[in-house]
């Protein structure tokens, strides 16, 4: 093929209409006679609600209506949760507060009005009475058989205990050689932040009983289903359109209370609704990522080789179920190990009910957990045995190979962890940086040098072991004019797959990249499909594109071979041709499409028109991999860490578009760097929002971070032809350890073993005064 | 109370509640959207537009105050013809956006800093766009898309 597009340094499709704000969020959608929606929330963590007070509120200028949970029971259904696992315990969702409030934030009622600043202003005029109880953030208190119990039919705040076994442990506990270290993680609560904040317009159309839906979110098909099921439509009667998606990073992943809410009001007026959330709400009412405590007992061998590794993981869910709340703690458990052949592993995981917001997936949702757990174990081994944390990872490695299986059951398609450890000590100078430190160290000062190989599972997944199916759907569609229509199930909102499956479509059919446009994200434009999240676009929304190229080129290809007396076979697409490689016998693309389009003379069985759909079910996850250095300074004064220099090199498959690539690693570096230094969310002990604007919650700002060195190695995974692993949240989950792993290694003549996430100064500068690490 | 502003060179008169937010002026009433709100708040700077070449946040200005005044949003960065500013230019040519939500405020805000300093280093790069958040592209690529500009705008300088 001449023209060659994949693994090419292409510019982006998407971002004319975004450098010109030229595009359209939902904010940005105008529809005539719109109404506003603002929602009371509540400001306790858990109450009794007494009464609600509604009738100031609706007498003021422009307020419709004021609708409370009693008035939506029975007409609008409850909050969805996908996650099935068994014995799980699934408490009762609906959209506005029934009786009982649960987190700070919950929805209580909901003002009408037909302006945005007359909803806000009327909904500080509901009064709601409510009757506080004790608020239970606290995961040990949380599990405690005296604890007050969040969801009282369900007997307790344990919505979950799953275990998971491998290996053989007598062996484990008997071998009075091995060395043990127990330690506790505390993998701290984030908020996701996405720039744009949720928003939707609902606008249900009377005459037509259709119900169309503007949503910011990533699940496009799944949301239309859910809201059919939640407002009792004809499914085949609501449209869901994602429109530009200001970022998500799985916190749109979601079926939420004011999408249903409305949905549910824009039926009732007839009207188009709209609801864009604050920033506030946001903050305290989209869903959260991470929380985790995570009881660890290693045992290893003198040498370095780890034997046996035990976790009890408490996970804060929050105080209701979300979409995938409860799957999420699971995949920690899944990816434990790493990239290490541990031969014996027990995990224990409880999904813990708290008053607070649900968490759910947040970039790397469950992985970055597993990865920081088994990274920092590789590194207190290290350090026990005073080995080099590099000697003890080689040790630990599975020799480079296909079809790994490990001690949870996990099955690897590709590994070659060898060779990026090997590949980031080059870039990074990693025996220069070693004897520079031990030159500081000398001096008082503090360098660390912090290691993390990491190993995720990505391109999810087979459906097999998906909550709601795994496979993502493809159309290619070459119009009478020859130009070529691309349509995907996915839903991608900033990652680039405009380009990426132009690249693919346009490299395929022979065809110019301009020729070639892509959509997604409208439920009546484009077949049913899954959506964008778990690193999958590409890898299975790219994958069902390109086999639908290869219906459309074998479709093609027989109508050419008949103009042309050659065979089908015989035939490649190239240069707007199709035609033999010799290039003797050839025939311009434009001039087959006419042929299929026109109808004239078809092969026997074969149908007019260019458009194939392809449905791409992944035989396996993919399991990307990478190893990162980070390089930090402590200030000896401020106990401030300053990031003097971060290397990765990362193995995301094939390579499509290294300019991507780039930008999803270094979006995903800083999402991880945020969490080890700056970033955290937190409640109080009543279960209030401590980090509840922007001014609070630490997001990380340009110039708090160094300039990324980033690599790549290509190992193809076989799960896909493309090779394509998927690389939108590998950034995060490896960077996360190496920071902390420099920091601590930093801190190493001070004697202390771990300190937990965020690395903030007031911590560090405590550590360096001979203190223990408590947050003042 | 009746304002009159002048935004990207077409002037507009209106009669606005005095509370409303610049911001929502702009989108609501003048239609051009490509100005977002994230905060509300002034911290993150999704919202950021020239007043009188000044980047300001409209978030927490109100349209009251900008009476009498020049606004420049991104709608009104393109040239006559609609080719491309080079600090669009820079952001298309080196990734320096994903989803796009910040992108017409980090070009606002790096529209005055090369007003103010047309040769800035990546470490004045990174200090002069630290009131504007990006969640997606860890800045570095947008450090790199205004290194593009400065120097496209310095080559058409010397060729002008």
């Amino acid at each position: 093929m001449s023209s060659k597009l994949l693994g090419e340094r292409i510019k982006r499709k998407e971002d004319p209409r975004l450098i010109q704000g030229r595009s359209h969020y939902v904010d940005d959608i105008q529809l005539c006679g719109m109404l506003y929606l603002a929602f009371v929330r509540s400001p306790h963590a858990h109450a009794e609600i007494k009464a609600i007070h509604s009738e100031a509120a609706q007498k003021m200028p422009g307020v419709l209506a004021v609708y409370t949970g009693a008035d939506l029971e029975g007409r609008l259904g409850l909050i969805p949760c996908a996650a099935g696992m068994e014995g799980l315990k699934v408490p009762p969702h609906p959209c506005l507060a029934l009786r009982r409030v649960r987190y700070v934030g919950e929805p209580v009622a909901v003002v009408v009005a037909s302006g945005r600043y007359q909803a806000v202003d009327a909904a500080a005029q509901v009064e709601v009475d409510y009757e506080p109880l004790p608020a239970i953030t606290d995961l040990d208190k949380a599990v405690s058989s005296d604890s007050p119990v969040i969801h009282e039919s369900l007997g307790d705040n344990i919505a979950f205990v799953a275990k998971l076994e491998g290996g053989d442990w007598k062996a484990v506990e008997s071998d009075a050689s091995l060395k043990v270290i127990r330690q506790r993680l505390v993998n701290q609560r984030l908020a996701p932040l996405s720039m744009e904040t949720r928003g939707v317009v609902a606008s249900y159309s009377p005459g037509e009983d259709t119900l169309t839906v503007w949503s910011s979110t990533q699940i496009p098909h799944l949301l239309k289903t859910q809201l059919a099921v939640m407002t009792g439509m004809d499914e085949a009667r609501v449209r869901v359109i994602a429109p530009e998606v200001g970022g998500a990073f799985g916190s749109k992943l979601n079926v939420y209370a004011e999408e249903g809410v409305a949905c549910f009001v824009s039926r009732q007026f007839g009207k188009p609704v709209k609801w864009i959330e604050s920033r506030r709400e946001n903050l305290m009412a989209t869903i959260h990522g991470r929380d985790q405590i995570d009881d660890l007992e290693i045992y290893f061998r003198p040498d370095g080789k780890v034997m046996g590794l035990k976790c009890h993981i408490l996970a804060n869910l929050g105080a209701y179920h979300q979409l995938l709340t409860p799957a999420i703690p699971t995949l920690t458990a899944l990816m434990i190990l790493g990239c290490y052949n541990i031969p014996a592993v027990f995990v224990e995981t409880k999904g813990v009910f708290t008053n607070t917001m649900s968490t759910d997936a947040y970039r790397g949702a469950g992985r970055p957990e597993a990865t920081y757990i088994i990274e920092r174990v590789m590194d207190m081994v290290a350090r026990e045995l005073n080995l080099d944390p590099v000697e003890v990872r080689l040790k630990n490695f599975p020799p480079p190979g296909k079809d790994i299986v490990l001690a949870t059951g996990v099955s690897y398609d590709t590994a070659n962890y060898q060779k990026t450890l090997k590949k980031v000590l080059t870039l990074s100078g990693y025996k220069k940086l070693r004897r520079e430190q031990a030159r500081l160290r000398k001096k008082g000062k503090y360098l660390g040098i912090g290691l993390s190989t990491y190993v995720e599972i990505c391109a999810m997944g087979p459906s097999s072991r998906m909550p709601a199916g795994g496979w993502e759907s493809g159309t290619v569609r070459v119009e009478p004019t020859g130009k070529v229509t691309v349509l995907s199930g996915t839903s991608p909102h900033g990652q680039g797959e405009e380009t990426s499956f132009a690249q693919i479509v346009a490299e395929e059919l022979g065809v110019p990249y301009d020729d070639v446009t892509v959509y997604h994200g409208d439920t009546n434009q484009v077949p049913m499909g899954i959506g964008t999240f778990g690193s999958r676009t590409t890898a299975v929304g790219g994958t069902a594109i390109y086999h639908a190229a290869q219906r459309i080129k074998k479709k093609m290809a027989r109508l050419a071979a008949v103009k042309l007396g050659a065979k089908p076979s015989e035939l490649v697409f190239r240069d707007g041709k199709i035609e033999t490689e010799d290039g003797s016998k050839s025939v311009k693309f434009g001039e087959v499409v006419g042929e299929a389009y026109f109808a004239k003379q078809l092969p026997p069985g074969l149908a007019p028109g260019l458009v194939e759909n392809y449905v791409f079910e992944p035989p396996n996850y993919t399991y990307p991999f990478g190893a990162h250095v980070a390089v930090v300074e402590i200030d000896n004064e401020t106990g401030e860490v300053n990031l003097r220099n971060y290397f990765a090199v990362d193995d995301c498959g094939r390579i499509l578009n290294p300019m991507l690539v780039d930008g999803q690693i270094h979006g995903g570096l800083a999402q991880g760097i945020g969490q080890a230094l700056w970033e955290e969310h937190v409640y109080d002990e009543n279960g209030q929002l401590l980090t509840g604007t922007l001014m609070d919650c630490a997001a990380p700002r340009a110039h708090q971070f160094c300039w990324f060195e980033t690599a790549n190695t290509e190992t193809r995974t076989p799960v896909n032809p493309l090779g394509v692993k998927g690389v939108g949240e590998a950034g995060t989950i490896g960077s996360t350890p190496a920071i902390v792993n420099a920091v601590m290694d930093a801190l190493r003549p001070l004697g202390v073993r771990h300190i937990d996430m965020p690395l903030k100064p007031e911590k560090i500068w405590q550590v360096l005064r001979g203190g223990s690490p408590q947050v003042v | 109370m009746k304002i009159r502003v002048k935004i990207n060179g077409v002037t507009r008169e209106d009669d606005v509640e005095p509370r409303l937010l610049l911001v929502h002026y702009l989108r609501e009433l003048a239609g051009l959207t490509g100005t977002h709100i994230g905060c509300e708040t002034s911290i993150c700077g999704a919202c950021t537009v020239l007043m009188n070449g000044a980047a300001v946040k409209s978030c927490t200005v109100l349209a009251v105050q900008a009476d009498g005044s020049e606004i420049t949003t991104i709608e009104g960065l393109s040239g006559r013809n609609g080719q491309l500013h080079p600090l669009q230019q820079g952001f298309w040519e080196e990734h320096g956006l994903q989803c796009g939500y910040c992108t017409p405020g980090m070009i606002l805000a790096a529209h005055q800093l090369l007003s103010r300093n047309p040769h800035p280093s990546r470490a004045e790069i990174r200090k002069a766009l630290e009131g504007n958040l990006c969640r997606c592209t860890g800045y570095q690529h947008i450090v790199k898309a205004v290194e593009w500009a400065a120097e496209k705008v310095r080559a058409q300088a010397e060729h002008a």
